[in-house]
């Protein structure tokens, strides 16, 4: 056997000087790279949409449009393109993250304006996914509060789908009997106490319930429990609709200064309009989020429970940038009720 | 100095067991050794061995074809290119930067060599989490230098050097901390001699040095090679985790398992334990050399 130390050592400083020759990106087919950067459980619903877009646009221009995705907490998400990850488009859980993003100069302003609807093309809303049989009788919120009931819900620090829990729970709270933002706070604290796990996105969260099996209630995307039935059997978990929750409006924007760097916005923009189409609204029904479009809506109208919702302008909250700093920012109510 | 290994070194079994103890040490009652030697296969079975297996288990849970389908996946295959290339960069740097670090600290004095011996091992006791915000803070659009190379079109994190500097830093003091206690083992006497017989110092350095180092080095790029290629928390960090882009294995391994396709995820993960046990069982090989030769 001859094993010679000198050839090894060649070998591995070719490799070493090839690499970075080999590494820069293989160039692509497509005409348009669009990257999405989005939250955690819209990956099956973005996969479809990309697709059906892709084909769409070929159709009609001629030309291939390639798409990348990358999920995460939505706040995590929104902190990576501030920090330079090159998103065409932000498709995030909540309205505060993309302003986040507007506060660096990257979106405009009034990127609220530029769509319909708040550039909310779906909608959605926090329901329970409890074990099979519902073994611990779990019905609405303030069952949630009670001795011996395990809690999973993701950090409201980095995840958009935990700041809607955290508001629903406050919202239901507020308008029991003798409701008022300070008993709102006991509950929510209270609530809290029965978390034993805070994962950073909601997608962490859905696995540690179904998959790890820890908890008996996950506060859940809608989308996201009716996904976890589908993917894991309709005999594993029930949804439990509770009596109030809260319309949670995940925005679209188009990253102005990375569309006018990459020449991309007149895809970009496309795309985010083919949300708003017949054929975009019926993917999104498909994947469980509630379609604006009024004529979609109808067609899935027995897939969605009627809830009460309050919306995050309702008077309680005061739109997001108001909630996310009485509730969320360093030293707010999160915060105090959490560390204590 | 030959440079070339005798047959008989190179063709022996690795895991050779050690010379006999002398009896004294192994005087403990037989009972007492056999307990002691279940606990720990006990314990190496159920953490290590069971775990692995399972992972192998899972992988296969739906037959090779899965398995297969898994791997070449566009996503999977471009997440594998990604590690093996940040693998190569990570380790060619620190080899080089390895043996830089451990000649300029053992063969010389100078003011501040202790600190610099301290800084070594700095990535070891450093959060990866940590090690991946660093240069997030030095590149990204908000930090030191990210506002000017992005506007020259050189994009450092969320994209592939990003995720090889992080690399690089976390595995940085392989390589040198296998190297510095050997080299300071051997002094710097066949240097000297070298040098007086009137060999330049590249010279020396690659007839002399490098030739005694040569298995510990080999050693070092191992480990080296091991951590570059599963370094999760770092890389998580820099990575921006766009699919079939800037996901290394551990990553995608991650995206897969969060997805629901879990055979998938272990398909990928168990190319990833293989790496690993390829690596260990090149490493037990190698040890067997340099106990050989260093005679411990």
């Amino acid at each position: 056997m001859s094993f010679s130390f000198r050839r090894l050592a060649f070998a591995a400083l070719i490799a070493a000087l090839a690499a970075p020759v080999a590494a820069p990106q293989p160039s692509r087919a497509a005409d348009v790279d669009i990257l999405n950067v989005s939250y955690d459980p819209t990956r099956e619903l973005y996969v479809a949409i990309n697709k059906a877009f892709a084909e769409k646009y070929k159709a009609e221009t001629g030309k291939t449009v390639a798409f990348k995705q990358s999920h995460g907490g939505s706040g995590k998400q929104a902190r990576s393109v501030i920090d330079g990850l090159d998103a065409d488009v932000v498709t995030l859980a909540l309205a505060y993250d993309i302003d986040a993003i507007a506060d660096k100069g990257l979106i405009a302003a009034d990127w609220q304006k530029r769509l319909p609807q708040n550039a909310s093309p779906y909608t959605s809303t926090i329901v329970f996914l409890v074990r099979k049989g519902n073994p611990k009788g779990i019905k609405d919120w303030g069952d949630l509060v009670k001795p011996g009931v395990q809690v999973i819900t993701p950090n409201p620090k980095t995840s958009g789908g935990a700041r809607w829990n955290y508001l629903a729970a406050w919202a239901w709270a507020l308008k029991q009997p003798g409701g008022s933002p300070e008993t709102a706070k006991a509950f929510v604290g209270n609530l809290y106490k029965n978390v034993p796990v805070l994962d950073t996105g909601a997608r962490g969260s859905t696995v540690t319930f179904t998959e790890r099996g820890v908890g008996d209630v996950l506060l859940a995307w809608e989308n996201e429990a009716f996904l976890s039935k589908k993917e894991f059997g309709d005999d594993k978990f029930d949804i439990v609709v509770p009596s109030i929750s809260i319309l949670a409006e995940p925005p679209v924007a188009v990253v102005d200064k990375v569309v006018d760097r990459k020449g991309t916005r007149a895809v970009a923009e496309e795309y985010l309009k083919f949300l708003y189409t017949k054929e975009g609204q019926d993917i999104a029904a498909q994947n469980f989020y509630r379609p604006r479009d009024p004529e979609v809506a109808k067609k899935y109208e027995n897939v969605f429970p009627k809830v009460d919702l309050v919306t995050i302008d309702d008077p309680a909250f005061g739109g997001w940038r108001n909630a996310q700093k009485t509730h969320f920012s360093d030293g707010g109510v999160f915060d105090s009720i959490y560390t204590n | 100095m030959s440079m070339s290994v005798p047959a008989e070194v190179a063709a022996m079994p690795a895991g050779i067991e050690t010379p006999a103890l002398p009896e004294d040490i192994r005087s403990e009652p037989r009972a007492v050794r056999w307990v002691v030697i279940g606990l720990a296969t006990l314990f190496l079975g159920l953490f290590i061995m069971l775990p692995l297996v399972n992972v192998f288990t899972q992988a296969f849970s739906k037959g090779w074809a899965a398995y297969g389908a898994a791997l070449v996946d566009a996503d999977a295959l471009a997440a594998i290119e990604l590690t093996l290339i940040v693998a190569a960069i990570s380790v060619g740097a620190n080899t080089v930067m390895g043996l830089v670090m451990a000649w300029t600290l053992t063969k010389f004095e100078f003011r501040g060599k202790s600190l610099l011996i301290t800084l070594v091992d700095l990535p070891f006791s450093v959060s990866p989490v940590i090690a991946g915000l660093v240069f997030v803070l030095l590149f990204g659009a908000q930090g030191t230098f990210g506002p000017w190379l992005i506007d020259h079109g050189w994009k450092i994190v969320f994209a592939w050097p990003g995720i090889a500097l992080a690399t690089i830093f976390v595995t940085f003091p392989f390589v040198a901390r296998e190297l510095i206690p050997l080299m300071q083992e051997q002094g710097t006497q066949e240097e000297e001699a070298a040098v007086t017989l009137g060999a330049s110092g590249l010279r020396t350095f690659l007839r002399v040095t490098l030739p005694n180092v040569k298995w510990a080095l080999l050693y070092g790029v191992l480990l080296c090679n091991a951590r570059s290629m599963g370094e999760f928390g770092a890389v998580s960090v820099v990575s921006g985790h766009v699919r079939g882009e800037t996901n290394t294995m551990p990553l995608h391994i991650e995206i897969l398992y969060n997805e629901y396709q879990f055979q998938a995820s272990f398909a990928v993960a168990s190319l990833l334990a293989l790496l690993a046990v390829v690596t260990l069982l090149a490493k037990t090989a190698l040890e067997a050399r340099i106990g050989r030769r260093h005679g411990h």
